[in-house]
């Protein structure tokens, strides 16, 4: 029986099944692609588990401290039996939940840790050893991470799980160098695609489930951003709801937010016109719509139950710095507790309902930063609710005047999806749900 | 773009004159720097046709290939370059200085001075490179042997194009970002590439705004292109007649006259644009930059004997590190660019990653005793009106004086209060003038020059098995000559 025609837990539990037995088979490096929500972090812990059990020494590498703080959290509540050390730089204050778990000692050097099985810090803190090796390793966000810090690194372990989200951000540079494409080794490289590249017989699972998206957006981010590697969602058409207490007035605020609680999407469309990155008007329009959200009490009805959305549940993205500062700016006191960060940010997070400023709006051209796959794909992939896009019209348009010219390169593995066509398909599927503003 | 150049942009249209964009000089320029305008064969990959070089304005050398096609003559070629260049090289060089000796005790030297070599655009470094690719391999015996200058020519010029790659490296400078750098247009970046319509905005001639002369720039008779592409219709109706009656006659004489006929004019431009860069005053951290590059230089110079060919590519450790200098060099330079020059500052203060104002209150002679020992951390508070965009617990420094850091604690309607944490001497009273007075005016930013260290890489022979293991030991071999294009 294929994994598609199995309930959703079943399938899923079968992956990790098959990853749990991967690491006690012969492999150097097992890679677990994870779509977004499909419990990436829920397999690290049970790996962490899986391996500490068996009586393996083990490093875990995560990409920000923020990341190696959130794994602690979760390896400390569901194994508080297993020791761990945090190391850390100098200038790290460690936050309250990392303090909180008595199983968890945080060091600057390595050696007071040694005798832990589990040792957790950042990659760039990794990197800073010269010494130690570990049996066991386990990379987290891997394909955040770039192919050179996993050269830095790759001396400490002698086998390694890798997990990512092959949809999410590519590592970047702040320099433009053109000498490596095509190498096999190419530094600016996603680590896995390069330990893949001189490793091709590796295992890679996928997991097919993604339990944070509600059924109204798993087949469109799938379809948009994972075209030959599909997934599911975890709940059906009817699991998740999106309740207003108060009943809205007719303008076009609430009737976008009435078409997100009902379909999960909404398109809020500004007429169209080219502006500065920072929009006044439309970042007036998406702090209005989170703030306009708020105000009317939205209950998110779920599978654990039903629970008030209050701030702390959703998030605004931008795809620039200054916007995310601008919508901070015009949120003022209403929308305090609002989530507002850039799709780098955003990676890995999850909200109830999320208001996105589309990373096209106003543009007179499509860089490739504008039209990267993966930065659509994170900020349309965040929610277990709902999605509030905010956009100037006439993308479409643009995109078709800006078809991708990124150069053709020998030996680089074509990326799928193209950016260009993730996107087409994203606002195809937007169209349904369009509110034009002042209507 | 930012709000900054397109402003500066939209003024050089309106204006019909080009815009600074910087106020000070943020590349050395070096008193005898070589002005080279090389020329190709169209539809070859590195096939010289000529090349426009010299040290001196009134006194430019000309070599030619008056038969691309062929090897032997685009060699001798190389060879003539090769006498030019490692001259040049040579001569630039000045006196070795001794410096403090190493953490092993071994000595270390730094030259003076190092070469320079001015190209009109990056189209220039890239056949640069091709060359140098071409010739570095190419062995001085056995058969099709060359002089020994020509590999030795292909190790510099790859040397050379390698730290154009480099951040506020000044080594290989090409004229039109150069120029760039400093001024701003009327037109596209795309038509900024083109040396004659970008120095017809900035300096046009008499009687003409920038848009006229950028226009004029356009015609390939008036302003032949600045290289390594010459003009088609040239290529056809000029070129094509004088290398087919070299074939018959074997004088080079009409080649020679048709070429220099299409470099002559952007030799004069090149030195132009030079005069206007010598115009304006040096940045602060110039020096600072080229003595980085002399660092460099001197290393090169002093292993070029015992040293090998470059590869054709790098190996998974060779390119972690490269890219590892190259993202610390561009960190420093961004800051450096910034602390030298207030209207690249203002750039950042419009982002919101940096304010100035004027230090309207705070406690100088602050004391935090919260530790074990007293530690001096005076507050500064300076009212600005910038839109800033960081965040309380930033780590800022003074753009007037780097060394003096500091971090944000509060930011609030009169102003950001800054607590100052390093930079003020070793005592618990600031050194005197270190920390700035009420009434100063200040700039304070995120920026910081070097905020990262230099990383530990892998060994080569450790090369972990991620990225396919130690690679062999390089040999260089008459093989790698070979080229599938060549």
């Amino acid at each position: 029986m294929t994994l598609d025609a199995l309930p959703p837990a079943e399938a899923a539990g079968r992956v990790v099944d098959a990853v749990l037995a991967d690491l006690a088979r012969d492999h150097r490096g097992v890679i677990v692609d994870s779509p977004p929500g499909a419990g990436k972090s829920t397999l690290v812990v049970r790996a962490t588990a899986h391996l500490a059990a068996a009586g393996e020494r083990m490093m875990i590498v995560a990409q920000t401290n923020e990341q190696v703080d959130d794994l602690i959290e979760r390896i400390a509540a569901k194994h508080p039996d297993i020791e761990v050390g945090r190391l850390s730089a100098s200038g790290y204050v460690p936050s309250e939940r990392v303090l909180a778990a008595p199983s968890v000692k945080v060091a600057q050097k390595a050696d007071d840790v040694a005798e832990r099985p589990v040792v957790i810090a950042t990659a760039a803190k990794w990197a800073t050893l010269s010494e130690g090796s570990w049996p066991w390793a386990i990379v987290d966000e891997a394909y955040q991470m770039r192919s050179d810090m996993l050269l830095r690194i790759a001396g400490r372990f002698e086998r390694a799980l890798f997990v990512g989200d092959p949809g999410q951000l590519d590592p970047f540079s702040t320099v433009e160098v053109e000498r490596w494409a095509g190498l096999s080794w190419d530094p600016m490289r996603s680590a896995v695609s390069v330990l893949l590249a001189h490793n091709p017989d590796l295992p890679v699972h996928r997991l097919p489930v993604s339990w944070r998206l509600p059924a109204s957006a798993a087949p469109v981010v799938s379809r948009a951003f994972y075209p030959f590697t599909g997934f599911r969602a975890g709940t059906g058409p009817g699991d998740r709801r999106l309740e207003f207490g108060a009943r809205g007035m007719g303008t076009a605020h609430d009737r976008a937010l009435d078409e997100a609680a009902a379909s999960g999407w909404a398109l809020y469309e500004l007429p169209a016109r080219h502006t500065l990155r920072t929009d006044a008007e439309a970042v007036q329009a998406t702090a209005d719509l989170a703030v306009r959200l708020l105000q009317r009490g939205p209950v998110a009805h779920a599978e654990g139950g039903a629970a008030p959305v209050g701030p702390g549940r959703i998030a605004v993205g931008a795809a620039h710095r200054d916007q995310v500062a601008a919508i901070r700016d015009a949120l003022g006191p209403d929308g305090a507790g609002i989530t507002v960060d850039t799709a780098n940010r955003l990676q890995g997070r999850e909200y109830d309902v999320t208001v996105v400023l589309h990373p096209l709006s106003g543009r007179r051209d499509a860089t490739a930063f504008h039209l990267e796959a993966g930065r659509l794909c994170v900020l349309a992939s965040r929610h277990r609710h709902a999605c509030v896009m905010v956009a100037r019209a006439g993308i479409p348009e643009l995109l078709d005047a800006h078809p991708s010219t990124e150069p053709v390169r020998l030996g680089v593995p074509v990326k799928f999806p193209d950016g260009w066509e993730a996107n087409q398909s994203v606002l195809a599927h937007l169209a349904a749900h369009r509110v034009a503003a002042g209507s | 773009m930012s709000v900054l150049s397109s402003l500066a942009r939209l003024e050089a249209a309106a204006t019909g004159r080009a815009q600074p964009v910087a106020t000070v000089r943020h590349c050395h320029l070096a008193g005898a720097p070589l002005v080279m305008i090389p020329l190709k064969l169209a539809g070859e990959a590195a096939a010289p046709l000529a090349v426009m070089l010299g040290r001196d304005r009134a006194e430019p050398a000309l070599l030619v290939v008056p038969q691309p096609r062929n090897r032997d003559l685009r060699f001798a070629f190389a060879a003539d370059l090769a006498k030019i260049v490692l001259e040049h090289i040579e001569a630039s060089r000045g006196a070795a200085e001794a410096l403090a000796p190493g953490k092993d005790g071994e000595e270390r030297f730094r030259y003076t001075d190092a070469p320079q070599i001015l190209l009109p655009n990056p189209g220039g470094v890239g056949f640069l490179a091709r060359l140098g690719r071409s010739t570095r391999f190419r062995s001085t015996e056995g058969p099709y042997a060359v002089e020994p200058g020509v590999p030795a020519l292909g190790r510099w010029l790859t040397w050379f194009a390698d730290r154009h790659d480099h951040p506020g490296s000044s080594l290989l400078l090409t004229v039109t970002e150069a120029l760039r750098l400093h001024w701003a247009t009327g037109q596209s970046s795309l038509e900024d590439g083109n040396l004659a319509a970008l120095m017809g905005w900035i300096d046009p001639p008499d009687g003409l705004d920038g848009a006229a002369a950028a226009a004029r720039a356009e015609d390939p008779v008036v302003c032949p292109p600045a290289g390594p592409a010459t003009d088609p219709t040239f290529d056809n109706e000029v070129l094509a007649p004088a290398i087919a009656s070299y074939d018959e006659t074997g004088h080079e004489q009409r080649v020679r006259t048709a070429l220099e006929g299409q470099l002559a004019p952007t030799w004069d431009l090149m030195w132009r644009a030079v005069d206007l860069l010598r115009a304006l005053p040096e940045g602060a951290s110039v020096a600072k930059r080229w003595e980085r590059d002399r660092d460099g230089f001197t290393w090169f110079h002093r292993n070029f004997d015992e040293g090998v060919p470059q590869p054709r590519r790098d190996t998974a450790v060779r390119a972690a590190r490269r890219l590892h200098d190259l993202e610390r060099a561009q960190d420093a330079y961004e800051a450096q660019r910034a602390f030298d020059d207030p209207l690249i500052m203002a750039e950042h203060r419009l982002n919101g990653q940096a304010f100035g104002g004027v230090v309207a209150g705070g406690d100088p002679a602050r004391l935090d005793e919260s530790g074990k020992r007293p530690k001096l951390r005076p507050h500064l508070l300076i009212a600005t009106a910038d839109p800033v965009r960081l965040d309380t617990g930033t780590a800022v420094c003074n753009a007037a004086r780097p060394g003096l850091k500091g971090k944000i604690v509060d930011i609030g309607p009169d102003g950001v209060t800054v607590e100052l944490t390093g930079g003020m001497g070793n005592r618990l009273t600031p050194a005197p003038g270190s920390v700035p007075e009420l009434g100063d005016r200040v700039v304070f930013t995120s920026l910081t020059g070097g905020s990262f260290g230099p990383a530990r890489f892998p060994d080569r022979e450790s090369t972990p098995w991620t990225h396919g293991g130690p690679p062999p030991e390089y040999v260089p071999a008459d093989e790698d000559a070979q080229e599938e294009w060549s």
